[in-house]
């Protein structure tokens, strides 16, 4: 077990460090920083002045060095395109992100798992049939799609939701939450909704087909055999069988949850990271591309090992084979 | 040809096209929408690029059968008077181009890596599987808007043929993983068999093993693979111009239609951006559906 944990350790330092020396790539060699500040008419003593007092002149490693050690205290200098710290764009736009996503994982988490798992009890009913066609929909309909119909409908022609921004919102320190206020609650249902179809109908079809698999498994014919009720069958032995893959998939669906939360802020003008990051690659800003990039890849790295080793916990077999099993 | 074509209907897998309403329907609706995407200099009622048939006059009109629509213009048209019918002919012809160009670069691409790292095994395999793992860690979206933004600043001032390069390969680069492990997982199995080793023994060399011996018996899973992907390279050309970092305006696929026709939605022109969501739809559903079928269709545990 300590060694399985140290080597996922190693593993997720191994990307992280990866990921930095991608995104240092990007800042080194795409676009001159010295050019940008200076424009194009600067003198060569003004170049070699800037490129000194930036720290350009020093070598590939010792570059690399300090701009990990920035990194990792979450400073990734100026935004090309809005002289302000990137940090600080990062950090407006992140609580805006981190709601959206919360809230469409938990609907697709809420509904995803009971449709899943009534389309395997009752498979070849109608309202399965219903399921199944519903989800071969939702996969096959791109998310900006939905979001494109979802304003259609519930808010140009029936007017029910806003379609763009987040309302009000209350701050508390340097967080803002939109899930305060009524208007908040208004405003993040659309948004929420398109964001959560995919991952429901991913859901769904995993927890379905999981399902179907336990339920064809010896142990379940015993527990019938043993006169369980159906209920405690279903619920009590089948189902807890099932969770172990989907909680593994849901984990990792979460952080496509915040990449896929950019084409949602795109559509409803959702002033998060994904509409940030959406500008920095239209006007070619690097550093707010390579600080989206690395916060992303740490949210990728931290739900992966949490994900990994939560799976150690809840499967005995896996601590069996490690400890004693041969 | 004909007796090719005779030889595939009376097959197993001709069998099992005939006898599948879902399979005859998705293929007719792909068909459908590959001609009218490939003839589309020929078939379409306006050319929409040519701006000297343009008139402000007809712009936003709606689809025919509603009010004020005007029959010349079946589905209605767009902010400049562009016929929507054949702006969608001619974003589909793009869309399904840059789709099929980014399934065979990343079919190349994933297929060679995926022989080499199954059939070398040891670091070449450790190293390109690693790497894989990092790859799909990210969702490919993601993955590809990066490459798409990095093409964006090496090239500021990109020309037309650039930017769909740069769609291109920021789209194969995030599915060729998907080759490269399926292939690998066969190629583990194949390099013990018989057939094989008794090539080695005789002295060929290892690369025309893997060409000649190897790659004909491991496709039979990227065909599959392939006909998915490309309804999920669409998809992803799609989502990438509706961004805005994709096809450029000037040569609008489907996507960019969608993005152009957003900003109309709210003055009730929903046309402009239904009709190609519509279309896109349609090509991703018949093509998850033959895709799915084929699956089935050559899967022998299920006959």
């Amino acid at each position: 077990m300590f060694a399985f944990i140290v080597l996922r350790l190693a593993q997720a330092a191994m990307v992280m460090v990866t990921v930095a020396l991608i995104s240092f790539m990007l800042f080194q060699y795409v676009g001159d920083p010295v050019v940008f500040l200076l424009g194009q008419d600067a003198t060569q003593e003004q170049i070699r002045e800037l490129r000194q007092a930036l720290g350009l002149d020093q070598s590939f490693i010792v570059q690399f060095w300090h701009f990990l050690v920035n990194a990792s205290q979450g400073e990734f200098g100026f935004s090309l395109r809005q002289s302000t710290k990137v940090s600080v764009l990062i950090a407006e736009r992140f609580p805006a992100t981190l709601e959206l996503a919360l809230v469409a994982g938990l609907l697709a988490l809420v509904l995803g798992i009971p449709m899943g798992v009534y389309a395997a009890l009752r498979r070849g009913s109608f309202l399965s049939q219903v399921f199944m066609m519903l989800s071969l929909i939702g996969v096959s309909l791109p998310t900006f799609l939905i979001g494109i119909l979802l304003i259609l409908v519930f808010a140009v022609t029936l007017g029910w939701f806003p379609s763009f921004g987040r309302g009000d919102v209350v701050t508390i320190g340097w967080w803002t939450s939109g899930l305060l206020t009524a208007k908040g609650w208004h405003h993040i249902v659309l948004p929420a909704v398109t964001l959560a179809i995919f991952q429901l109908t991913l859901i769904m079809r995993l927890v379905r087909a999981e399902m179907v698999e336990v339920l064809r498994t010896d142990y379940i014919k015993f527990a019938r055999a043993r006169g369980l009720t159906t209920r405690a069958v279903h619920f009590g032995h089948a189902l807890k069988n099932t969770l172990v893959p989907v909680m593994t998939i849901t984990g990792l669906q979460l952080g496509g949850l915040i990449a896929f939360a950019i084409i949602t802020e795109t559509v409803f003008q959702w002033p998060g990271m994904g509409l940030l990051f959406i500008q920095a690659v239209t006007y070619a800003d690097i550093p707010v591309m390579a600080a989206y990039l690395c916060l992303i890849a740490l949210i990728f790295v931290m739900i992966n090992l949490i994900v990994d080793l939560l799976y150690f916990a809840v499967d005995p077999r896996l601590r069996v084979d490690k400890s004693g099993g041969h | 040809m004909k007796t090719l074509f005779h030889q595939w209907w009376d097959s197993d897998v001709g069998y099992s096209f005939r006898t599948s309403p879902t399979a005859i329907i998705a293929a007719l609706i792909a068909l459908v929408c590959v001609v009218c995407a490939l003839f589309a200099p020929w078939i379409a009622p306006h050319n929409p690029f040519d701006l000297t048939t343009l008139l402000l006059d007809n712009a936003r009109l709606p689809p025919s059968w509603s009010e004020g629509g005007n029959p010349n213009f079946l589905l209605g048209t767009d902010e400049q008077g562009r016929d929507i019918l054949s702006a969608l002919m001619y974003g589909a012809r793009i869309s399904l181009a840059v789709g099929l160009a980014s399934v065979i670069l990343s079919l190349l691409v994933g297929v060679c890596l995926g022989l080499l790292a199954g059939f070398l095994g040891g670091w070449v395999d450790g190293l390109l599987m690693r790497l894989c793992d990092v790859m799909l860690s990210f969702p490919a979206i993601l993955v590809a808007l990066l490459i798409a933004g990095v093409g964006r600043a090496l090239f500021p001032n990109a020309h037309e043929s650039l930017a769909f390069g740069v769609l291109i390969v920021s789209i194969s680069l995030t599915g060729w993983v998907q080759y490269a492990r399926t292939v690998r997982g066969s190629t583990m199995v194949e390099r013990n068999k018989e057939y094989v080793q008794a090539a080695h023994v005789t002295g060929v060399a290892p690369l025309r093993i893997m060409r000649k011996h190897v790659l004909p018996n491991v496709l039979g899973p990227v065909l599959v693979l392939a006909t998915i992907q490309v309804a999920t390279a669409i998809i992803t050309e799609a989502t990438l111009s509706f961004l805005g970092v994709g096809a450029p305006p000037t040569s609008p696929s489907l996507g960019t239609l969608i993005r152009v026709g957003n900003d109309y939605l709210f003055s009730g022109e929903w046309w402009i951006t239904i009709f190609p969501g519509a279309v896109l739809v349609l090509i991703a559903l018949s093509v998850n559906l033959l895709g799915d079928w084929l699956r089935d269709a050559l899967n022998p545990r299920l006959r």
